[in-house]
């Protein structure tokens, strides 16, 4: 039996033995929850910011003043996931020099939830990659990259999930395919397995299992390719998948004033974002949710 | 808040039905009613967290210290825009690629690399009159490349040429010498100073970025296996740099054109 129904059927008898004792939780329990994702994408080692004479980027991004923004955000709204789509490594000296255990200790100290692997994170080869993991405080996930036969075996699952103010978030991750993009003899054994089926089973999962009320794919398939435009992308996934609500994006550094708004395979709203690279810019998607019997027929509103 | 309080002051009962439900079966089910997405620039506006930026700092310090120390001198600037079918820079590099992979080859397969090719465009940036630093060596070669060998024979030889005679630019080569005549077609080619066998099976030195088509240097590939040296160009470079004292390279005639003929 499914978990929903289970609980549709049993809270009738709790009502009633619960009618008598109920005054002042009532409110908090059905208040608005709002949950907050703030998310990052191909930050590339980029800890420090631009310099002033930078000539696209003058005095932009910067690893401390990010972490003032999302602690801001966080005290404002507790009830925050700060998730980032691959490809940490790789862009300045720091990773020349230390191999991105600094990109792990600091995204560490922000204290980023979850992560997914991004190429350019194989650049030091899959062993670089599991040597810098015992400084990451937060999770790797990642459904297509079949790791069986690689040192990460065991240390990176197919998804996550977290509970915030009682709201299931399942977030899944998704890479892109590596030959041709990373030498063989980095990514080793690694097996990339095509993403639609595999992104597809994991929202049924974390949607029905799992009874998910928000799902994320953490995606750096890259957002679209105009010159390929049948190569798997998130756009393209959004269209050809159901139950994702939110995919964040990464590898293409494209730069999203806004989410796009794509409709799934059943007509429904996905949101897809992207925030270009190297730590100029933070994204942050806002959830609000209401208890499911009190909103079944008003659907969502999205606003970007 | 506001619909809350509309539903609120409406469906008091309902609201109140769905309370119990969350108490009695302590596993909550939510719709979303509104999604709200945006970006958030990361500019000097925002506060510098002070914890982070002393916990960056040491790092920051050793890795400025290590890129700024001295380790040659440039006796002038030198700019890959100086120079028609060869410049002092790309000598420089090309020349620094053999005789720092050439060891390594050497000790691997006891063969020497015969020559070096690489592109144009991937001197990324100028040399300036004055200290060199292994900064210098980031700023010419930003990107993580290692030097690869790549066995040639008469065919590949033969379209490296045409290669470059038909782009006309100065990719860096080492140990070649092509002279081109007037009309572009080419007037003399030897490598080590002696005139190509083809026959023979050339050692190529380059990087992987091009051994693997960029610059559509497509000649460089063939069944023969590659030998990759696991030796960085840049870190090659930064080497070269300690070896040498004073960086004064040269426009020669390893690559030009008779304008005479």
């Amino acid at each position: 039996m499914k978990r929903r129904t289970f609980i549709q059927q049993t809270s009738a008898a709790g009502a009633l033995i619960g009618l008598g004792g109920l005054t002042v939780s009532s409110a908090n329990a059905s208040k608005t929850k709002k949950i907050t994702i703030l998310h990052t994408n191909d930050v590339h080692s980029h800890i420090d910011p631009f310099g002033p004479n930078d000539g696209r980027n003058a005095n932009k991004g910067g690893v401390a003043r990010r972490a003032s923004l999302v602690e801001s955000i966080r005290k404002e709204n507790p009830n925050t996931l700060l998730l980032d789509a691959g490809d940490i490594f790789q862009g300045t000296p720091y990773f020349n020099y230390y191999g991105g255990e600094l990109e792990f200790k600091l995204m560490s100290m922000l204290k980023y939830d979850l992560a997914t692997i991004g190429n350019h994170d194989f650049d030091n080869g899959i062993d670089g990659l599991y040597a810098q993991l015992p400084h990451a405080d937060f999770d790797f996930v990642s459904a297509n990259y079949n790791f069986k036969n690689t040192v990460l075996d065991t240390h990176v699952k197919p998804y996550k999930i977290f509970i915030k103010d009682d709201v299931r978030i399942g977030v899944f991750g998704l890479g892109i395919e590596l030959e041709g993009l990373v030498g063989k003899r980095h990514f080793k054994e690694t097996e990339y397995i095509y993403p639609v089926e595999i992104a597809q089973d994991m929202s049924r999962i974390l949607k029905e299992d799992e009874q998910c009320d928000i799902v994320i794919c953490l995606s750096h398939l890259g957002y679209f390719y105009k010159k390929t435009p049948d190569k798997i992308s998130d756009l393209l996934l959004a269209r050809q998948t159901k139950d994702i609500d939110l995919i964040i994006g990464g590898h293409t550094h494209t730069f999203l004033p806004k989410p796009t708004i794509e409709k799934n395979s059943v007509g429904k709203n996905v949101l897809v974002n992207q925030v270009g690279c190297y730590g100029l810019y933070l994204g942050q998607i806002d959830f609000y949710l209401e208890s499911d019997k009190e909103n079944k027929a008003t659907g969502t509103t999205i606003v970007v | 808040m506001l619909t809350y309080h509309k539903l609120f002051m409406k469906n008091k009962l309902i609201l109140l039905f769905i309370t119990i439900l969350f108490l009695a079966s302590c596993k909550n089910e939510h719709s979303k009613t509104k999604i709200i997405g945006k970006r958030i620039s990361i500019s000097d506006s925002l506060q510098t967290n002070t914890e982070i930026e002393a916990y960056i700092k040491p790092f920051r310090e050793s890795v400025n210290k290590d890129l700024d120390s001295t380790l040659a001198y440039a006796v002038d600037t030198f700019s890959k825009t100086d120079g028609k079918l060869n410049t002092a820079i790309g000598n420089f590099m090309a020349d620094a690629v053999l005789e720092m992979s050439n060891p390594v080859f050497k000790s691997r397969t006891k063969k020497d690399i015969d020559m070096v090719i690489l592109n144009h465009g991937g001197i990324r940036s100028i040399i300036s009159k004055g200290n060199i630093s292994s900064r210098t060596a980031y700023e010419i070669m930003p990107f993580d490349n290692n030097v690869v060998v790549a066995p040639m024979k008469g065919k590949q030889i033969k379209n490296m040429l045409s290669y470059l005679a038909d782009r006309k630019r100065a990719h860096p080569i080492s140990n070649l010498k092509l002279t081109l005549n007037k009309d572009y077609t080419i007037n003399e080619a030897l490598i080590n100073k002696s005139t190509i066998d083809f026959n023979k099976t050339y050692y190529v030195a380059t990087n992987d970025y091009l051994y693997n088509g960029g610059d559509r240097m497509y000649f460089l590939k063939s069944k023969d296996s590659v030998i990759n040296l696991d030796y960085k160009i840049r870190n090659l470079l930064i080497d070269y740099f300690k070896k040498i004292d004073t960086l004064r390279p040269k426009i020669d005639d390893r690559f030009k054109q008779i304008i005479d003929n």
